[in-house]
């Protein structure tokens, strides 16, 4: 039943005074877009980023350049001897903010402290530890009887840095994605990419995705593009299927043609920012933010969390089973086949009642016998 | 490595912050929307009325197309629901309907328990949900939700107030679904009348504490026509698949021999508001009510049937190690207890058995000691007789035998005699 009607996908509006207009073909529902954009304006948005990598890597001026603020005000540095035994720690800043209307929560988490120390073994287990906590805090609120406020606390994208300075992974980098890519969307940056030459960022971002794939990290992909898409926008989204190289210093600066641009005053140039051939900021940002933001939440909640959960409940089950068919604390479905142990235990159960059963019926046999 | 296991947040609450520049979030909705428009829509309405009172022909003049009806009689013996779903598209947008009739409505001689059928169907699409919302392995975004988001209720045009059928069923339906009064086959009643009848049927609605769906009014951008609408409740409305041709258009109408009533003229009836309101205006507010509040009602509901709560007696969030420790430690209790219980109900079923057996068992003994002596005096009785029947007989034989005897000697005697009278006569 295709049906002509007055549906503007530019304006997104729905020309309702020309509908009585337009033929008997009118039904309305291509307003659905329109209700759902209109409601999801209201509500609001919210989005968690964790970033991790080593100290100095640039992961704060990053999440500055992009979210074009400073949410890093009072921060206080550790210099090294400080940070010999630092342990990890995770840090939280929430903040909202706005544009043409559309309010966005802002979480960003860091991870200071990671891989500091001189003995950074299973360095990561903070970090896996609090993405873990928030899948069992939404777990817990998900299953709770009231839900009326769930906050969805759950990382959505953890941006991870690796220094530009060496060769490729190192051993530090790949446990640290191993034991992350199933639980958090990871997107790999090359940090302080104005140190490489174009050739020397082409040679390290091959190195670097065949070691992804060799030690099988599965990092975010980015879903296919629409067929709607330009065709260069589908030509980017190769190249960047796996890493990044972002640049970023909130300076801002004048060129020699008089533009002022965020960038890095050297001696022997500018380095812009925003310059797609200077680095891929840009395509960082529109990824990440203008075209993939929603979908990094949706993988997340199907995909992350809906594995976090179905481990969860599957440990609890076995645990149950054990415990001969407990009630669960959580609603979960009851488990339909029980296994061994149990069955055993439940066919004993049944019989010794059916021979309690049998033995009072010989005794009420053997009166009424008598009484004959 | 030692860690901290607590998310510090150095600001306390949240701040707001300003940009600097455009960073481009804006885009979010525009994301949401792609991802709704390439995964389709789905709409359920449910059309509660009586038999032959327009609820097909009202659906196929919304939605402009011609579903699958059939005319039902009136001599169903229960209330049925058939339900349909179609895929319709318009423009960019597809849209999975399912319309869900009643059948037979309103026709039985006893109609106490019609409205059941209704609240057990809303009650089985929730409860599909609830299951694979409650599934270890789950596809929620994929789920084909079932569940009712509109229900229409078609008022009879009788131009005076409900049935009391009407407020029976209403008042079972409005916790479980969003409710939509409209008045059937408005064009029987003229306007005047049909003022009256509104407000009567609104005024008796609210006096009977019946919740009806209310259009939003949180939005400012649809608050002020969602307002008005809602003082045009309930949408009185006629419906036509049929063209008439007024003017030089082909429109739907009904043609009657004293003029034409045309659907989309609003002022021959409430057509197009409902058509605005319900589907171009509030669709997805149906969709939302329908998931965060009558669906969380019944989800709570039946939780809570199961045996769940929310927070330990404390009131404190507890770790699902916890909950889980302290469930398992009062289930092994309930069960030692059960146990115990059903030892001790046996121990003392088979005391009384025993008692009673023993109680029995004395009777008997008694009894067989009494059966016993009877018959020891019996016998004794029968010996006696014996006894004198045995001396009766021996004193009769004693006697028979000296009778045989004095026989005997008399015969010999006798012979004797003979003997010598023979011996005698001879001489």
């Amino acid at each position: 039943h295709h049906v002509r009607t007055c549906y503007n996908t530019r304006t997104k509006k729905s020309c309702l005074s020309c509908s009585s207009l337009l033929e008997k073909q009118y039904v309305g529902f291509a307003t659905l877009p329109n209700q759902v954009h209109r409601k999801s304006v209201k509500k609001g948005f919210d989005f968690t980023l964790m970033v991790a990598g080593e100290s100095g890597m640039g992961k704060s001026t990053l999440v500055n350049s992009l979210f074009l603020t400073d949410l890093y005000k009072d921060r206080k540095l550790l210099n090294a001897e400080e940070r010999i035994n630092q342990t990890v720690e995770i840090i939280k800043h929430t903040v909202d903010i706005e544009e043409k209307g559309v309010k966005l929560k802002l979480t960003i988490v860091d991870t200071p402290g990671f891989g500091d120390a001189v003995n950074n073994n299973e360095c990561w287990k903070p970090i896996t530890d609090y993405i873990d906590q928030q899948f069992e805090q939404y777990f817990r609120d998900e299953s709770g009887l009231n839900r009326k406020n769930i906050q969805d606390n759950r990382v959505h994208c953890c941006l991870y840095f690796i220094p530009p300075f060496g060769h490729g992974l190192r051993p530090v980098d790949v446990e640290f994605m191993k034991a992350l890519h199933e639980k958090v969307n990871i997107i790999p940056l090359i940090a302080k990419a104005d140190c490489l030459t174009p050739n020397e960022i082409k040679k390290l971002k091959d190195r670097i995705r065949e070691e992804i794939d060799r030690f099988g990290i599965k990092v975010y992909q980015f879903p296919e593009c629409d067929s709607d898409e330009d065709e260069e926008f589908k030509q980017l989204d190769k190249e960047l299927k796996v890493t990044f190289s972002g640049r970023t210093r909130v300076k801002i600066k004048t060129t020699a043609r008089g533009q002022r641009v965020r960038g890095r005053l050297y001696p022997w140039g500018i380095v812009e920012v925003e310059n797609q051939s200077h680095c891929d900021f840009v395509k960082l940002r529109n990824m990440l933010i203008r075209s993939h933001m929603h979908d990094l939440k949706d993988v997340t909640c199907d995909v992350h969390y809906e594995n976090y959960r179905a481990q969860c409940i599957q440990e609890m089950t076995s645990k149950l089973a054990q415990d001969n068919r407990m009630e669960s604390p959580i609603p979960i479905l009851p488990l339909s086949t029980p296994d061994v142990d149990t069955e055993k235990l439940i066919k004993m159960k049944d019989e010794e009642l059916k021979r309690m059963q049998e033995m009072l019926n010989k005794m009420q046999q053997q009166m009424h016998d008598k009484d004959q | 490595m030692a860690s901290s296991d607590v998310a510090r947040q150095p600001d306390k609450g949240v701040r707001p912050l300003n940009l600097a520049g455009h960073v481009g979030f804006d885009s979010l909705p525009d994301q949401l929307v792609n991802k709704s428009i390439y995964q389709g829509f789905c709409f359920n309405i449910l059309c509660i009325g009586e038999t032959g009172i327009g609820k097909s022909t009202l659906m196929d003049t919304l939605f402009n197309t011609n579903f699958e009806n059939f005319e039902s009689s009136h001599f169903e013996p229960q209330v049925k629901l058939r339900a349909q779903t179609y895929d319709l598209q318009e423009s960019n947008v597809r849209l999975r309907l399912t319309v869900v009739n009643t059948v037979g409505f309103g026709d039985q001689m006893n109609k106490q328990e019609s409205y059941q059928p209704v609240v057990d169907y809303i009650d089985r699409q929730f409860e599909s949900y609830l299951q694979e919302e409650l599934k270890i392995k789950r596809s929620l975004h994929n789920y084909h939700d079932s569940r009712v988001h509109a229900c229409l209720y078609f008022i009879s045009p009788s131009g005076h107030s409900l049935k009391s059928l009407d407020l029976v069923t209403m008042k079972k339906l409005d916790s479980k679904v969003n409710i939509i009064p409209v008045i059937a086959k408005a064009d029987t009643i003229s306007k005047s009348e049909l003022h009256k009848f509104k407000i009567k049927i609104m005024s008796e609605l609210v006096s009977n504490g019946v919740q009806i769906y209310q259009f939003p009014l949180d939005d400012e951008t649809v608050a002020k026509v969602n307002t008005t609408m809602n003082g045009h409740l309930p949408f009185a409305v006629v419906g036509s698949t049929e063209e008439v041709s007024v003017g030089n258009k082909m429109v739907k109408a009904r043609q009657y021999p004293w003029g034409v009533v045309q659907v989309e003229n609003e002022n021959h009836c409430d057509f197009v508001k409902l058509r605005e309101m319900l589907i171009c205006v509030n669709m997805e507010d149906l969709r939302e009510q329908t998931h965060t509040r009558h669906y969380e009602l019944y989800r709570r509901c039946k939780l809570e049937e199961m045996g769940f709560k929310d927070t330990d007696p404390e009131c404190k969030p507890v770790s699902l190690q916890q909950t889980y420790e302290a469930k398992r430690q009062e289930f092994l209790l309930e069960l030692q207890r059960r146990e115990d219980e059903m030892r001790q109900m046996f121990v003392q079923r088979v005391k009384e058995k025993e008692a009673e057996l023993k109680d029995a068992e004395r009777e008997l003994q008694s009894r067989f000691e009494q059966l016993k002596r009877l018959h020891a005096d019996e016998k004794a009785q029968l010996e006696e007789k014996k006894r004198l029947l045995d001396e009766d007989q021996s004193s009769f034989s004693k006697r028979r035998a000296a009778a045989q005897l004095l026989q005997a000697q008399s015969l010999t005697a006798n012979g004797k005699k003979d003997k010598d009278r023979k011996n005698s006569g001879f001489m």
